[in-house]
């Protein structure tokens, strides 16, 4: 490997099988109590509702435990080691403060069923969160409930079903662009619509004449992330606006990409008529490999009489309460109030920024996004020069005359320290390589990162071959995952 | 700002080499009419010091200190091994994505395929998923899934599942053309067999009942199968509590199990974030939603972890999808994984055993003073208690003595009077039953010696 890296250095990391594999009988991590109640007997309580064994659960003691988790997190990349640079999913910095007091007692003990006189200070998280991202958005109202951004895209369209059938006037479509998300035509199905697609111009923007040839009394809403999947800002927003409530239509807006807009401008302000956020990406509660993730939906006031249910009120003695009593509601998207201990950190996050903080990082991550776009640009081909937002999208057209792919880049990139940005997505981009930064990094990161993606294009000029084997300094090389897929080995068994 | 790494000259030196004068190019793409001129009304920027003080204070005012709850339904409250925030803590498993890139994130990938390994297991199916939002989502995503799997469009479901995992399939069921038959319970508490027998017919997709029920009663699984199968019905099994697994026959005659797995070491935290599941059987695995994690080979021939099937998946098929679903609940499914590691095969019994043995013995007290319901079937750890007095009026003298009593089921079950669901962990001490039952008996005998009088609701 002829080009080395200034950012990391291979060392060694342990091996680590199966906790099958390391168990054996009458090891134990776990004690209890003595019972200070009278011993049952199960097999008289039960019948035959009994169970007598458990087959092949671990049987592995504490020091093992936590060896064998502490080992397998050492595999894996994260924020915490450096530029994680996915586009979309904003994987910024996740406090600590914010993990400290979601683990305080009385909000990591609370049952959501406990009465509502020892639940003040949960309700007023709930309320306190509300309105700040109320403010945020330039909404009027919010639902906390759902549990991510796509469960809060369903939530989103429910409502405006809701709406759309009080007014007499049930529709049938849904138009979403080209460069959206999955989440949005798979939630559109969900909610019982059909999807019909609406391109993208040369520009990377939603083709408004193309939009106001395809809206009709059919289509609901449209679903528009913005800035768009390509990190540009839908400069027509406001004729999108119009075009679409002209014909009765609703305008929803998927707010993944919102740390772009965070106290520089409200959607609220330019027309929509909702939209999600996701407090795993704008509000900085941790990804956790995955989830949880959490995804309020914030409205104009028409549509607060559709909320699921339950919301927050004050009540007549000053306390806050929850009242279920909402007949137009759309119903519940899910048990209990949503994934409270998210709504703790996103608020710790709100509290630690002030309005100040928040317009700074929003300026950061755009900043940050433009640095590594202009360090880039002249080794990779930029499909739409349109001015950068908080993410920008390359192609690896430059790099596919040697036969070398997005992904193939993004393996190497491994090999250089970094997380692979984003691949192959938005599909309108061919061999798209997505990039945010987010405001987390510093000055430091983002030219190591500029380098090593500019040192990559070299390396794809002078030896294709090594870079399309990559990565080189990972336990794994490249797995087999179509093996994976067509033979599906989905849990472990014991053998014999 | 204390989370942005950048010095002014850092910027400064950055927007040079952008090419531009100052940050407000950089959003020129807005429109100037919409850009936000003011600050935002949100609260000042805080200290670190004021910000644990703010939410210290909240926590105050939400009970903490009490010295017992008896809630379930739904949630409940088990022992957490401290191992388990440790562990997840860790900046590795805390702060990366979603394991796309299999290289770097074999630490997660490994994980859960020993989470769908365990839970599979458990649950008495071949295999699980990666994870769902919760219980609720994860019965009604399993309804789904039935109605793919038959070809057929109708569901049948019992009134003793969770009644705010019934809101959540109405809510979902209603949108896909699924019309929905509740089915009542018996005296016994479980589903009404011979109104499932009539109820179920060719044109029914699935039976979905919960097991044990939201009253804590085992329901007798393979007797709903037989009825169901023979229609060719497929039976979907809602388990709420996993902990019971420890000591209750899995549904291995179900077609679909869907979990919620919070009981597993995840916090009661006011009702999320927790962690649903769905297990099925091998042959049903392409019409799962959800991540799901196989095991494959490097180049080297090296064992490694992958996520598969994703043609399932959004990302890959858009409106042909599964599920809508993308962000799970990955870093609970970790503190899941962690806790059953703990417990394993002896512990879990013995733990299972423990709440077993709490709520018998709780019962049996609080049934020698009030009318205990739904006795002849068997039950986990919770048990429903009709008495004279209104409930909340009883849980509002013990909330006095800093104990939260069993959940008033009005709301839910008005048909049951002055009915209460009472929930023993392992964590419930004999103190905490008989103060509780002391309350019970006192208000018994005073309700037959006093006329009644109003009070005030302090449950929801």
């Amino acid at each position: 490997m002829k080009h080395q890296t200034r950012k990391a250095t291979r060392h060694v990391s342990q091996n680590e099988g199966l906790i099958f594999e390391k168990s054996s009988p009458g090891k134990s991590a776990w004690r209890l109590p003595p019972l200070d109640v009278p011993e049952v007997d199960t097999q008289k309580l039960l019948g035959a509702a009994r169970r007598t064994d458990l087959g092949p659960m671990p049987e592995v003691s504490e020091i093992e435990i936590i060896r064998h988790f502490t080992r397998l997190s050492t595999w894996n990349y994260a924020i915490d080691l450096g530029m994680y640079p996915l586009g979309s999913c904003t994987m910024k910095y996740n406090p600590r403060v914010n993990e400290v007091v979601s683990r305080l007692d009385g909000l990591a003990n609370a049952h959501p069923y406990q009465p509502e006189k020892i639940s003040q200070g949960a309700l007023r998280i709930l309320k306190t969160l509300s309105e700040c991202l109320v403010e945020i958005t330039g909404m009027d109202a919010i639902t906390l409930q759902p549990a991510a951004g796509a469960h809060g895209e369903l939530t989103g369209l429910l409502m405006v079903r809701a709406h759309l059938h009080a007014k007499g006037d049930p529709r049938k479509k849904i138009l979403i662009p080209d460069s959206a998300h999955g989440t949005n035509p798979a939630t559109a199905a969900t909610a019982g619509y059909a999807v019909e697609n609406l391109k993208s111009n040369a520009q990377g923007m939603v083709d408004v004449a193309a939009l106001a040839a395809q809206m009709n009394e059919e289509v609901a809403a449209l679903m528009l992330t913005n800035p768009n999947t390509l990190g540009i800002f839908e400069q027509e927003i406001h004729k999108i606006a119009d075009l679409m409530h002209a014909k009765g239509g609703l305008l929803y807006m998927d707010g993944a990409n919102m740390n772009a807009l965070v106290g520089k401008v409200r959607p609220g302000d330019f027309g929509v008529d909702l939209m999600h956020l996701n407090l795993h990406k704008t509000f900085s509660t941790p990804h956790g490999g995955g989830g949880p993730g959490s995804g309020p939906v914030a409205v104009k006031r028409f549509l607060e009489p559709f909320l699921p249910k339950p919301v927050v009120v004050s009540k007549a003695d000053g306390t806050l309460g929850f009242d279920y009593n909402r007949p137009r509601s759309v119903g519940r998207v899910r048990a209990f109030y949503g994934n409270f201990g998210m709504f703790v950190r996103a608020l710790a996050y709100i509290f630690a920024n002030g309005p100040d903080g928040l317009r700074q990082t929003t300026e950061d991550a755009v900043l940050n996004a433009n640095y590594v776009r202009k360090g880039l640009e002249s080794a990779y081909d930029l499909p739409y020069p349109t001015p950068s937002m908080h993410e920008v999208v390359f192609s690896d057209k430059l790099q596919a005359k040697k036969g070398v792919r997005t992904m193939d880049i993004a393996k190497r990139l491994i090999d250089y320290g970094f997380h692979p940005y984003t691949t192959a997505f938005p599909l309108i981009v061919p061999g798209a390589l997505m990039i945010e930064p987010t405001e987390s990094e510093p000055k430091e990161e983002l030219d190591l990162f500029v380098e090593a993606m500019r040192s990559i294009a070299e390396e794809v000029d002078e030896d294709p071959q090594m870079v399309l084997a990559a990565p080189y300094s990972t336990r794994v090389s490249r797995l087999d995952e179509v093996a994976a897929a067509r033979n599906p080995v989905l849990r472990w068994k014991p053998k014999g | 700002m204390r989370y942005l790494p950048k010095s002014p000259a850092d910027r400064e030196a950055m927007l040079q080499a952008i090419g531009v004068r100052s940050i407000d190019d950089l959003f020129a793409p807005i429109p100037a009419e919409y850009r936000l001129e003011r600050d935002l009304k949100v609260p000042r920027q805080m200290a670190e010091t004021e910000i644990v003080d703010w939410f210290r204070e909240r926590s105050r005012e939400n009970g903490d200190g009490y010295a017992a709850t008896f809630l379930g339904a739904g949630a409940y409250y088990h022992y957490r091994p401290v191992i388990i925030d440790s562990l997840i803590s860790r900046g590795e498993f805390l702060t990366a994505y979603t394991p796309y890139q299999a290289e770097v994130s074999q630490g997660t990938l490994q994980a859960i395929f020993e989470f769908q390994t365990m839970i599979s297991e458990l649950a008495g199916m071949e295999v699980a998923n990666a994870s769902m939002y919760d219980g609720s989502t994860a019965a009604t995503e399993a309804v789904m899934m039935a109605g793919r799997l038959s070809g057929r469009r109708s569901v049948v479901l019992a009134r003793s599942l969770h009644p705010e995992y019934r809101e959540v399939l109405s809510t979902y069921a209603a949108h896909q053309g699924m019309p929905l038959t509740t089915l009542p319970y018996t005296a016994s508490g479980r589903i009404d067999l011979a109104a499932l027998e009539r109820a179920v017919t060719q044109e029914t997709a699935c039976v979905l009942l919960q097991s044990p029920n939201f009253f804590g009663t085992i329901e007798d699984v393979a007797a709903v199968a037989e009825l169901a199968h023979k229609q060719g019905a497929l039976l979907v099994v809602a388990i709420a509590e996993v902990v019971s697994l420890g000591i209750l026959e899995p549904p291995r005659q179900a077609d679909i199990v869907a979990l919620e797995a919070q009981s597993f070491g995840v916090p009661l935290g006011f009702g999320g974030p927790y962690c649903g599941i769905i297990a099925t059987r091998e042959r049903y695995v392409r019409q799962m939603p959800g991540r799901l994690v196989g095991q494959t080979c490097d180049r080297n021939g090296k064992r490694g972890f992958v996520l598969t099937l994703a043609t399932r998946e959004q990302h890959i098929r858009r409106e042909k999808a599964t599920s809508n679903i993308c962000t799970n609940q990955a870093l609970m499914a970790l503190m899941a994984t962690i806790f059953m590691t703990i417990y394993g095969k002896e512990g879990l019994k013995e733990l299972a055993k423990q709440n077993l043995a709490k709520a018998a013995y709780a019962a049996e007290q609080f049934g020698k003073h009030a009318k205990l319901l739904f006795q002849e079937s068997p039950r986990f750890h919770e048990f429903v208690i009709q008495t004279s007095e209104d409930p909340h009026a009883i849980n509002n003298r013990l909330l006095g003595h800093k104990i939260v009593g069993g959940l008033p089921l009005k709301k839910f079950y008005p048909e049951l009077g002055n009915a209460a669901l009472w929930c023993c962990t392992e964590m419930t001490s004999r103190t905490a039953i008989d103060t509780a039952v002391g309350f019970i008996s006192e208000s018994e005998r005073g309700v037959r010696s006093a006329p009644e009088v109003d009070v005030e609701e302090v449950a929801p």
